[in-house]
């Protein structure tokens, strides 16, 4: 049982961060708006979810131009691939153990 | 910690993000089958127009060509086109409002940029061939374009779509063999072949 809490990072505990996660997973790269669109939480909230993940070094952040807009794209590091598929099995392990 | 259940909830949020933010599940069945319709009846007008004189579509095979003007018939693919188009993207939007997923997100995108890349090379194959007066094998060019674009796209939307793709990939092979089957096989692949797929896509997900 302990290791698998140790496999749960606390970084996922959050909804938010999950989805993010999840989206980021299945995307090379996606936008703040494409992010804001699927998760469905204001600009404030989703900013502050991915600078923490940001900080944990699970997500990258590249700040672009397009049409002399900015434009912020968030993709999932090396790190954070890793933390996230340890986090799904340990979410199933955990749910398997408990039938 | 959480709960069990929160858990397991978390685990169907984490499929249910993944899928919403890398499949494009707005496109209708019902777009399938009127693109199809749409498809036959230009067919019927071609055959009509053009074919019309010889006794029926069996006759094509003995290696007759298109009697009639090549423009009349690019515009009238080309209006067929743009009708099947439209009615697919107007029914997506439709479907989106419903289901409150947004209709142009990054999915969609990806979804048309996929199918761009053979559609605008099977075009301009196209027009080449008209240009060198290749004309019998267009509709076989666009069976074999359109399935490659389809087959791209499988990837972005349901899964379905790649067994669509490969039946107008092989009807386009055949038509590119039998020139004189043009017609009836191009019928077969835009036509019936969406019409079938439409409605099986529309009892299995729109039902």
């Amino acid at each position: 049982m302990k290791t698998i809490i140790e496999g749960l990072h606390k970084a996922f505990e959050s909804r938010v961060r999950l989805g993010i996660m999840s989206a980021l997973a299945v995307n090379d790269s996606l936008d703040f708006t494409s992010l804001r669109e699927y998760l469905e939480v204001t600009d404030g909230n989703l900013a502050s979810h991915l600078k923490a993940l940001e900080k944990e070094r699970f997500i990258g952040v590249k700040k672009t131009f397009i049409d002399r807009k900015p434009n912020t794209r968030y993709s999932m590091t090396k790190e954070g691939k890793k933390a996230f598929e340890a986090h799904l099995v340990a979410l199933e392990d955990l749910i398997r153990s408990q039938k | 910690m959480k709960t069990e259940q929160e858990y397991v909830r978390d685990l169907s949020e984490i499929r249910s993000m993944m899928e919403r933010s890398s499949k494009f599940m707005s496109l209708s069945g019902l777009s399938g089958i009127m693109a199809g319709i749409y498809a036959l009846i230009g067919a019927y007008i071609v055959y009509r127009l053009f074919y019309g004189n010889q006794a029926g579509i069996e006759s094509t095979g003995d290696g007759q060509m298109l009697q009639g003007n090549i423009t009349e018939i690019f515009l009238l693919a080309i209006s067929v086109l743009i009708l099947a188009i439209g009615t697919a993207i107007f029914l997506s939007w439709k479907k989106s409002q419903k289901s409150g997923e947004k209709l142009w997100h990054s999915a969609a995108r990806r979804l048309t940029f996929n199918m761009t890349v053979p559609l605008l090379t099977g075009g301009i194959l196209i027009i080449l061939l008209l240009i060198k007066g290749l004309t019998e094998y267009i509709a076989a060019t666009t069976l074999i374009f359109y399935g490659l674009a389809l087959f791209n796209a499988s990837k972005f939307t349901f899964q379905e779509l790649k067994s669509l793709s490969l039946i107008e990939i092989g009807l386009g092979l055949i038509a590119f063999h039998f020139t004189g089957y043009e017609l009836l096989l191009w019928a077969l692949g835009f036509g019936l072949m969406h019409i079938l797929y439409g409605i099986y896509m529309h009892l299995k997900y729109e039902k």
